[in-house]
């Protein structure tokens, strides 16, 4: 079984528009959508949700204020900011800032803050007219986005093992921290798309190095390769003096948007230079793997 | 005053925005630019700053006293990242996993943990015309941004009108970014997945209690999928942005909408009137 993950580092280079397109092109595959805390990916594949499991973060302080002798130590050892005196001697734990370290409990000298298990998130398995499709919604203002996104990948290979799939696509979110991290641990290829904008190309060099940091396989493609003449051909000549194969060129195409508020996958929707553009990268893609 | 550019979603438009808020204020009063994205910092592309100085970050984690410990293992008990495990007689430190927080230093019995500096990124700083600009850069193969967009907003001088530019998504990176924001401005674009990443921020941002409003970016004229939202939520929109390839070139070449459409100038002062309205 093979694993993509597709990346970009800059957002919004149509990493979810060419995942989408794959689940509609490539057969026995199962999906991923790994950006948890702004999935999209169920928006153009419609899943039928089968199995909801909660996901717990790391627990977080609550002061008892009838306990509470109001000394203040808990807010000189934590690190975070996430205590504050609302009033005098009366103190509230920042549930969004705080980060479970658990310290404040630990030292408490009248034992008046308890750590409380939370529910960070969701994850889910579901199943598409594309096949099967492991998805993710973290909690409003959590963290811990690496683990989730570590459960999805975990919950997709099962899937493909389950179910006799021998790939798995998985979108990434951008960027190259945490979930990022989490996304690329164990693909056999990272697909990193970019855009021939001065964002598109730098943030692409900081995603390859991720991959590359990592020892995970990477090839790129170009997405609105025809807004920038003179920057594509600098992508171009820089992936060869890395070395990372060029699998594809995709034109800026406006009717994109059409086919997302239809909540379409792009090829299911529209037939024309673009789509063959996207179907052209996919088979190369399928014989790079 | 703190003016935040978040958007749950990437690529709609954040830079975009600050960079040309930025600039249109910069002769009516004082601004400071700190770009907070620090997994992929591109304001710099368009304000094109001198930048003069260069901080490395470090974040604190634990180094063992071998002459003082006794593998008592209070340290790997009360870490909660797992990020040290005692053996026999060897303390393992996972510096990618610690989160910093000092607990096993405060704790340990026997004095015996100090804390060294494990270097996660840079802050580079200088000015782009009269505008102080920052902005942090995490090092690959980094896991934690926050403890970085903590020191990039160490910077912030209180007396202008700091605009921030904040990563995507909508967990603890962006939180720590809007944290102390006198408003947010949520850059959205008119399609389905615009307006799911747009709710999933607007409940985030309420959660921390920041006024907000919207920028509709990329707009086809109605936008009806994001306007009803705004007004069911009693969000407003203070401004849109056709989709528009001239603009979407010009960001190709580095240049900003006011450099193509100098009268956007007038309409970034405007969402600044109607922000100062807000608050």
């Amino acid at each position: 079984m093979k694993q993509v993950v597709i990346i970009s580092g800059k957002g919004g280079t149509g990493k979810t528009l060419l995942s989408a397109c794959f689940a509609a092109l490539a057969e026995n595959k199962v999906m991923a959508d790994c950006d948890v805390d702004a999935a999209n990916l169920h928006l153009l594949l419609h899943p039928e949700i089968q199995k909801t499991h909660s996901f717990y973060g790391l627990d977080k302080a609550k002061i008892d204020p009838e306990k509470c002798t109001g000394c203040g130590e808990c807010v000189h050892v934590c690190r975070f900011d996430a205590i504050s005196e609302i009033q005098e001697a009366n103190f509230l734990v920042d549930r969004v800032s705080c980060e479970g370290c658990t310290v404040c409990s630990l030292i408490c000298p009248a034992e008046a803050i308890q750590m409380e298990k939370t529910k960070a998130g969701e994850w889910y398995v579901s199943q598409t007219s594309y096949g099967p499709f492991a998805h993710a919604k973290l909690g409003i203002g959590e963290e811990n986005s690496g683990k989730l996104v570590t459960e999805v990948r975990k919950n997709a290979k099962e899937l493909a093992e389950k179910n006799g799939r021998d790939l798995v696509i998985l979108d990434g979110p951008p960027g190259t921290g945490c979930p990022v991290i989490a996304s690329l641990s164990g693909a056999d290829l990272a697909l990193v798309v970019t855009e021939p904008t001065p964002s598109g190309f730098h943030d692409m060099k900081r995603a390859v190095q991720v991959a590359r940091h990592f020892g995970i396989k990477t090839a790129c493609c170009i997405n609105k390769y025809d807004l920038n003449a003179s920057n594509t051909s600098q992508i171009q000549e820089w992936c060869k003096k890395e070395s990372i194969p060029l699998l594809g060129k995709i034109p800026y195409d406006e009717s994109v948007t059409a086919s997302l508020i239809q909540g379409v996958p792009f090829v299911e929707h529209t037939n024309n230079s673009t789509a063959t553009a996207i179907k052209d990268l996919y088979e190369i893609l399928k014989n790079f793997l | 005053m703190i003016i935040s550019i978040a958007s749950g979603k990437g690529g709609t438009g954040k830079t975009t925005v600050a960079v040309n808020l930025a600039l249109a204020l910069k002769n009516v009063r004082p601004v400071q630019f700190l770009d907070c994205d620090v997994e992929e910092p591109n304001a710099h592309f368009f304000l094109k700053p001198h930048l003069v100085q260069n901080q490395t970050v470090y974040l604190p984690v634990p180094e063992i006293r071998e002459d003082r410990c006794t593998y008592c293992g209070k340290c790997a008990e009360v870490c909660a990242y797992n990020a040290l495990a005692v053996l026999q007689d060897t303390v393992l430190i996972f510096p990618e996993l610690c989160h910093g927080c000092g607990g096993c230093s405060l704790l340990c019995p026997e004095n015996a943990i100090q804390e060294k500096g494990h270097r996660i990124g840079i802050i580079e700083s200088g000015s782009a015309g009269s505008i102080p600009f920052s902005h942090g850069k995490l090092d690959i193969g980094q896991a934690m941004s926050p403890p970085l967009i903590r020191a990039v907003k160490k910077t912030l001088e209180s007396d202008r009108t700091v605009i921030i530019d904040a990563p995507a998504g909508t967990s603890c990176p962006v939180v720590e970014s809007v944290k102390g924001s006198t408003l947010s401005l949520l850059v959205t674009e008119s399609t389905p997945f615009g307006l799911n990443d747009l709710q999933i921020t607007v409940e985030t941002l309420k959660e921390l209690a920041i006024p907000l409003g919207v920028i509709i970016n990329r707009s086809e004229g109605k936008d009806k999928l994001i306007r009803d939202y705004c007004q069911r939520e009693n969000v407003p929109v203070l401004m849109t942005i056709p989709l528009d390839r001239a603009i979407a070139v010009a960001y190709s070449e580095g240049k900003t909408i006011l450099d193509i459409q100098p009268l956007y100038k007038e309409k970034f002062l405007n969402l600044f009137e109607q922000i100062q309205s807000l608050i």
